[in-house]
């Protein structure tokens, strides 16, 4: 099992645009959304770090922009590290899909879509899983349902 | 052989006897014969009625107590009244027609269902005296009229315009076609025990012992067989995979409501009834006593209880041991039951009606 | 009403495949989940699943509501195992505030939990039969889940959905007849554990209905995120209590029920095995509850600092992670839960193909 530093170190290895935050309680590592793909695949085939689990995969709206996340974790070291990456683009937001090397990824990411309308290039799939085609997006900050959500 | 062991039984031809002389002397002979036919035909729908009442309460009893709970006992003392309720329930629902269903043969199919087993009802040996017809061919004219009832399934499924209902109809009429052969088989053992198809013969060949401990091996193996095919010839217990609910929504008869489903509903108990009094005309002695060689006063007290009760107990106790079974294993999968007919009971059927016949050469039964 | 042309995309289906609807008004599907199995004969060729009949927006919702709020949603997204779902988002509060639970709590939270996980898998051994014809066993598993109920009832007022774990320990301490009415259950219930197998484990219709159906191996497993006992029975050791323990996890001894065929009877068995387990863990734990407080002292009104949270528990189904972005307010900016059924779910379609389902 690596340490944080360890981890570090061979993320920047893979990688060297990545930004590590100071202060978090598991290692996160935000990376350009260009290079997103490259770097999973790398650290997923690489004998050292081994994420072969993806645990978790969603998406947060700050009003501003909006950050794609991903929690990888490894079966063999049970190490833990969270990918993130910004989308700046509100109209059109666009990412990577990962569902070549997740099987899991293909639905979360049909979950991302439809609740926040993020495109994946490369999907198998990309339809809306829960609501009709013509909702809108309900967990952006910035959507008004005035029939079935009640402003205080 | 049998004049001085079954004379203390009560004949109930003594009493047919005595309402045909009194009907006689009223009415011309054809109107007598009229008559009769009248009557018989109002004493079994009376009974038919009766006795799915009755199948209906005694399931639900059964079935509570083995899951460790009290069945009805609200509607009358109890609960005798709960079944009377639920056809009241059943008559008052509405008949939902299907849209581009075919009319005719999706009424016609409860008729056909509940016909057929009429037909076989009238058959079998309730009492000394007491058959309504006594062909010379009674077990293969059951068997033959309880087959007919695989039409009325097949036509409900493919007339009700429903996925569900036409592959429960085809899994249904295919697990009916091929138990046939094992239940035929079956009973054709003790057919050649007794060397004659007629209801009635076999049931007096039993007067000094029921086949199943007269003919040992070979008819306690056709026994169970016979009670293996039965239960899924009437898609009972373990083989009702076709009209379960947790499978297929009901299968052939999803799409049946009010007095229509009634009648599958009732066709299905009234089967039971018939092929469990066929087994225990056949098997355990139909309206004989049980006799114990030379007790003779052991005899002599049997003798007492009316072949009536003798018959429905024996009915009862298959009845029984089919519902048993539906309330403990879970469900065979078509190709499963599939397989345990073709490959495991046909062959057993087929090897035992040689031992039988063997065994009849040699005569080593008693 | 539907129109010609949708009943005809929807029955028949691209490339005239034979498809038949598994709605939601099914009594095996339970009402919350949606197939479309495309069958050729009687062999299943692909499954698409569709979801979304119970989702309730808990997620937008939670944005707007406290945390001790958020507790009372999270019982309704399991509802057999309302503790569990409780904990985790309490661990995730907890961790972020850096507060120290009593030991008392932990005690009780553990013990909630197993009773839980014991009630749940009751429930899922009698409908498990009842799907498969066996009716009986439907009763015997409510039966005995009747006595866990009532434990539940005493101490915390209702039977299924309690919200009775909050931030910083429990809502209130436990009746004091709890210690004395779960050694009665436990004693209780190890007679009738056998009663299960051999209502159904040794039949033999039973195991040819599900030895060597559905097979699932450990990288596919891994490959869709699926956890917990479906998981366990691929020989994918996954157990979030052995792994990262919380509560009084550390100071018991359990093995974790491990099976290497893969196939419904493996996972089936893993899940009998647990419900042993489970009694052995409440046994070890139900005598030595600390005397201490029930709940560590917390302010009225909980903000967690700005940052980023993710915790995860084992629940029943699977792992359970809640993922909790906060700006230092007292309502989260983004809360996730990442639920086990979701990726359990959406295997199917890899292990369903070439079987013969009686639907």
């Amino acid at each position: 099992m690596l340490n944080r530093q360890e981890l570090t170190d061979i993320i920047r290895e893979f990688e060297p645009e990545v930004e590590f935050p100071e202060g978090t309680p598991l290692l996160e590592a935000i990376v350009p959304a260009e290079k997103l793909f490259a770097l999973t695949e790398k650290l997923k085939s690489d004998k050292r770090t081994a994420f072969n689990y993806l645990i978790n995969h969603t998406a947060v709206d700050f009003s501003t922009h909006f950050t794609v996340v991903y929690h990888l974790d490894s079966t063999e070291f049970r190490h833990l590290v969270v990918l993130k990456s910004l989308i700046a683009d509100r109209e059109n937001p666009k990412i990577d899909s990962l569902t070549a090397l997740y099987p899991a990824a293909e639905y979360f990411e049909r979950e991302v879509f439809d609740l926040f309308g993020i495109r994946f290039n490369n999907h198998p799939n990309l339809k809306r899983l829960f609501m009709e085609d013509d909702y809108g997006y309900p967990l952006r900050k910035d959507f008004r349902d005035e029939v079935n959500i009640i402003e205080r | 052989m049998n004049t001085n062991m079954s004379s203390n039984i009560y004949d109930f031809s003594t009493l047919t006897g005595a309402i045909h002389t009194w009907l006689s002397g009223m009415m011309s002979s054809g109107l007598v014969i009229f008559t009769e036919m009248v009557l018989v035909g109002l004493a079994f729908l009376l009974m038919y009625a009766l006795l799915g009442l009755f199948l209906v309460y005694f399931e639900r009893k059964v079935c509570a107590f083995i899951q460790n709970r009290v069945g009805p006992n609200r509607v009358g003392l109890y609960g005798i009244f709960q079944t009377i309720a639920d056809l009241i329930k059943l008559l008052m629902k509405e008949l939902i027609p299907i849209r581009k269903s075919d009319k005719l043969l999706f009424n016609l199919a409860p008729y056909i269902v509940i016909i057929c087993s009429f037909l076989a009802l009238a058959a079998l040996p309730y009492a000394k005296g007491l058959q309504a017809i006594d062909f010379n061919i009674g077990v293969f004219y059951v068997m033959a009229v309880s087959s007919l009832s695989v039409i009325g399934i097949l036509l409900a499924g493919w007339s009700s315009n429903s996925k569900y209902s036409l592959i429960g109809a085809m899994r249904s009429g295919a697990q009916i076609v091929s138990y046939e052969l094992s239940v035929g088989l079956s009973l054709l053992a003790i057919v050649v025990f007794t060397g004659s198809m007629q209801l009635s013969t076999i049931v007096e060949s039993q007067a000094n012992g029921w086949w199943i401990f007269k003919g040992h091996i070979p008819a306690f193996i056709s026994f169970i067989v016979f009670l293996v095919a039965s239960t899924a010839e009437i898609n009972r217990g373990p083989f009702d995979l076709a009209e379960a609910e947790s499978e297929l929504t009901a299968g052939f008869h999803t799409e049946y409501s009010g007095i229509k489903f009634a009648f599958f509903f009732l066709a299905e108990y009234m089967n039971m009834f018939i092929v469990s009094a066929l087994g225990a005309t056949v098997f355990l002695g139909g309206w004989m006593p049980f006799h114990v060689g030379n007790w003779e006063g052991f005899n002599q007290i049997m003798d007492y209880i009316p072949s009536v009760v003798w018959f429905f107990s024996k009915t009862f106790f298959i009845i029984l041991i089919i519902m048993w079974f539906k309330w403990t294993f879970p469900r065979l999968r078509i190709d499963q039951l599939l397989t345990l007919e073709w490959k495991y009971l046909l062959p057993i059927s087929l090897f035992n009606i040689l031992l039988i016949a063997f065994t009849v050469m040699m005569g080593w039964h008693f | 009403m539907m129109s010609e042309e949708i009943i005809k995309d929807v029955i028949i289906g691209e490339n005239e495949d034979y498809i038949i609807n598994m709605g939601p008004q099914h009594p095996s599907t339970h009402g919350v989940l949606r197939f479309e199995v495309c069958l050729k004969g009687e062999t299943v060729k692909y499954l698409i699943p569709h979801i979304g009949y119970i989702h309730r927006g808990i997620e937008k919702m939670c944005e707007s509501l406290t945390y001790p709020q958020i507790i009372h949603l999270t019982d309704r997204m399991d509802y057999f195992s309302a503790h569990m779902n409780n904990e985790a988002v309490c661990l995730v509060v907890e961790d972020a505030m850096q507060i120290e639970v009593p030991e008392r709590a932990k005690y009780i939270r553990t013990i909630l939990d197993e009773l839980g996980r014991l009630a749940s898998h009751q429930l899922w051994w009698c409908a498990f039969g009842m799907d498969l014809g066996a009716l009986t066993a439907f009763f015997y598993g409510l039966r005995d889940r009747e006595h866990i109920l009532d434990i539940f009832e005493e101490s915390f007022g209702s039977r299924l959905l309690h919200s009775y774990v909050m931030p910083g320990g429990l809502m209130h301490d436990v009746h004091p007849n709890f210690q004395n009415r779960i050694k009665e259950f436990i004693k209780y219930f190890r007679k009738k554990l056998p009663e299960y197998d051999q209502l159904l484990t040794g039949n033999v219709i039973f195991q040819n209905r599900t030895k060597g159906i559905g097979y699932m191996s450990k990288e596919t497993a891994i490959g869709y995120g699926v956890t917990g006992p479906s998981a366990r029975g691929s020989n994918y050791s996954c157990d979030v209590r052995k792994l990262a323990p919380y509560g009084a996890y550390d100071k018991v001894q359990f093995n974790e029920s491990l099976m290497t065929e893969g196939d419904t009877f493996a996972r089936y068995q893993v899940r009998m095995k647990e419900m042993w387990e489970s009694l052995s863990i409440i046994e070890q734990l139900v005598d030595n509850i600390p005397a201490d407080d029930y709940t560590a002292k917390m302010k009225p009104i909980i903000k967690l600092p700005a940052g980023e949270y993710f915790r995860r528990v084992e629940t029943v189904r699977g792992e359970l992670g809640v993922y909790v972005v906060s700006d230092g307010n007292k309502s989260p900016l983004r809360i996730k839960f990442r639920t086990p059924n979701f990726s359990n779910l959406f295997v199917m379609n890899e292990i369903t193909p070439d079987i013969k389902l009686p639907i």
